[in-house]
């Protein structure tokens, strides 16, 4: 099962054909992604070579869709571009584009979203600024490193990317069912709730990890939503307590203004909700570890 | 980017909506030719990016230009929640009857725009959010659609402006949602809003916060930029594009991605409460790349900061596997080392992830005096925050 993406998930990918499209189109497909195709106008009828995969490049995403039949595009276009990278996408009605560029304006990020409801979100957006999701030993899409855990019955859902790592790796032995980076922008698609109400609905995840971290209230709405609709366990962590208010840490998003947005409201909101809540997140993995060894 | 009160004035005159003349200044001397152009009277303004500076004695009415030298002279300099003034706005004086609240700025939760508006202004609209909810309107605005007629006349109808000010109330919106869209804000707030003794509406007081990551659109907001402001560190590191935050610990901190060198923040922090309460001393992402050369430059900023008493270097190797890391920070330290930077605090590297044995093989083998290895980033930073205490 796993959420959102498995071993029949047919990946395009915007931006191929830019530096770090190629780097990780590599990655994905070593991994074992089912990449069907890059788009890129300028180079649309050419292929390029991976390792002795010839991935095609097609002028626009329609075209790619009804070329490949295909269901996911993972986006790493500049900046500049990515707004109207992922219009293009829900315009194609793809149902899932996840977006890893960062440093994305929020107007723009704004106007996607609004984009994506005006269309009757058809397309599930993850991201932006964000490192993408992997259902281990089926699909891998953005830059999630693929040889750190394995397939399991923890679902992870974070904010953070390196975070999201280190806690795949600590519970390598588990292992995971699906990980998804949702990432700290202001604006994101797929939130916490998204992927909780996704994981609790799959039959293979036993337990869920969640990640947060400093700004905005994501986490205290998804306890709330955890406590009314989760039945799994859940282990949290929240990353930020010592920040101070005002200083951006890094992620658009991670900002604490007045009272709102700290690590401690968060941490308090979820252990109400039932949440286990680590303070390192070695502790966060431990908990996890004892919860699903019973 | 949060913008002072002046900068944020001129934005909205740039953009139509009513402001009342003003100049800033940073001298008291200035003071008397500017107060003379506006009139002779003029209000006084600190201009500090902080709350309740009216209450500190940060706002004075001057009666001439003697007197704005005189009130220039007692507000500059003057310390406000510990900000320094540095620079005081003149503006013309306004007989004000009313005094209003509006503002446009993003809605996180619900992930579009959102207009907030109230006959109550000039107070704190967080108490007003608070206390009395009802008296603050606030309205969704798509962030296709904007702000349309009909939004803005939905806006002043749910705030109960007074019926002879919708016009006018509707236009100001206008342009502030100018502001807000086309210079790329967070925040476009107006705090009052007034109506002068002879009905017109005008903003007496703005806060703008610009987006950082919009300016690719706006290469001229690098000037709104308070350089004096800014901490020596931050500003040098901000020269080498590194993602540096400087705190007031000992410990300092290099990270790859934000969210683990937060929780690197906390995880030292805590481990500090033993030894002496050491804290981390800055916040330092060197993002998932980490060449040796931006490791060496990260590792030159945190050096250079005299606060600094052990260095922890948490690393979580993802597509960049930890050998990689491991020579970078080898070569980091040699190549500080060949420039004649004083490297002599102690290091603690924790590496984990793609390749983390071999890494660690590495720097062992270099066997550098100051770098010490612990496994896992509990144990390290609790060994950092050990060495920063002696």
């Amino acid at each position: 099962m796993a959420i959102f993406l498995n071993k029949d998930s047919k990946v395009i990918v915007q931006g191929m054909t830019g530096s770090t499209g190629m780097k990780h189109t590599k990655l994905m497909l070593a991994d074992g992604t089912n990449v069907v195709g890059g788009v890129n106008p300028r180079k649309a009828g050419t292929k390029v070579d991976f390792d002795g995969t010839e991935v095609p490049v097609f002028g626009s995403v329609q075209e790619a869709i009804e070329a490949t039949g295909a269901d996911v595009t993972v986006i790493f276009v500049p900046e500049k571009f990515t707004k109207s990278a992922v219009d293009e996408a829900i315009d194609a009605e793809i149902p899932l584009a996840v977006v890893i560029t960062e440093g994305i304006a929020v107007h723009d990020s704004a106007s996607f979203w609004a984009h994506a409801v005006a269309k009757g979100n058809k397309t599930r957006i993850i991201g932006p600024n964000c490192p993408g999701l992997i259902t281990p030993g089926q699909s891998n899409v953005g830059i999630i490193p693929g040889d750190i855990t394995k397939p399991g019955k923890i679902g992870l859902v974070s904010k953070s990317g390196t975070l999201t790592y280190q806690m795949m790796y600590e519970l390598r032995d588990i292992g995971f069912s699906s990980a998804v980076g949702i990432g700290g922008d202001p604006v994101i698609g797929t939130t916490h709730i998204d992927a909780l109400a996704a994981f609790e609905a799959d039959p293979e995840t036993e337990l869920i990890v969640m990640i947060g971290e400093i700004g905005g209230d994501a986490e205290e709405r998804a306890a709330a939503y955890i406590k009314e609709n989760v039945t799994k366990p859940v282990v949290g962590y929240v990353a930020g307590f010592t920040a101070p208010e005002g200083k951006t840490m890094g992620h658009a998003g991670a900002i604490v203004s007045g009272s709102s947005g700290t690590a401690q409201a968060k941490k308090e909101a979820l252990e109400a909700a039932g949440v286990k809540v680590g303070k390192t997140p070695s502790e966060t993995a431990r908990l996890a570890r004892e919860l699903i060894n019973g | 980017m949060d913008l002072f009160e002046y900068q944020a004035r001129d934005l909205f005159a740039k953009h139509d909506v009513p402001v009342l003349p003003g100049k800033v200044i940073d001298t008291p001397e200035a003071a008397r030719e500017v107060a003379a152009e506006l009139g002779g009277r003029a209000v006084v303004k600190a201009q500090v990016k902080t709350g309740g500076r009216g209450k500190a004695g940060g706002v004075k009415l001057a009666d001439n230009p003697e007197d704005a030298v005189v009130k220039a002279g007692q507000i500059l300099g003057m310390d406000i929640k510990g900000h320094t003034v540095h620079k005081v706005m003149l503006a013309a004086t306004a007989d004000i009857a009313e005094e209003y609240y509006v503002s446009f700025l993003l809605d996180r939760a619900n992930r579009t725009f959102l207009a907030m508006a109230s006959v109550e202004g000039g107070v704190e609209i967080e108490v007003t959010a608070v206390e009395k909810p009802e008296a603050l309107a606030k309205i969704p605005v798509d962030a296709l659609e904007g702000l349309t007629d009909a939004k803005a006349r939905e806006i002043v109808e749910a705030a109960k402006f007074p019926a002879d000010l919708h016009d006018q109330i509707i236009n100001v919106l206008k342009k502030l949602w100018d502001v807000f869209v086309k210079e790329d804000a967070l925040l476009v707030e107006v705090n009052p809003l007034v109506k002068t003794t002879d009905g017109v509406v005008m903003a007496l007081d703005g806060k703008v916060s610009l987006d950082a990551n919009a300016e690719f659109r706006h290469p001229e907001h690098a000037e709104l930029e308070d350089a004096a402001a800014a901490n020596p560190l931050e500003a040098k590191a901000k020269e080498k594009n590194l993602n540096y935050v400087k705190l007031d610990g000992e410990v300092g901190i290099i990270g790859n991605g934000a969210g683990l060198v937060m929780s690197t923040l906390d995880v030292v922090a805590y481990a500090g409460e033993a030894h002496k309460g050491v804290k981390p001393a800055n916040f330092l992402d060197i993002g998932g790349g980490a060449s040796a050369e931006v490791m060496a430059n990260g590792l030159e900023i945190i050096l250079g900061d005299p606060a600094v008493k052990s260095v922890f270097v948490n690393v979580f190797g993802g597509i960049t596997a930890c050998d990689a890391v491991a020579n970078g920070i080898v070569q980091a330290l040699e190549l500080l080392k060949s420039k004649g930077e004083d490297v002599s605090k102690p290091l603690v590297v924790r590496l984990d992830g793609n390749n983390a044995a071999e890494g660690r093989r590495i720097l062992t083998e270099a066997n550098h005096p100051l770098v010490e290895q612990v496994e896992t980033m509990d144990g390290a930073a609790e060994r950092a925050a050990e060495l920063a205490a002696r």
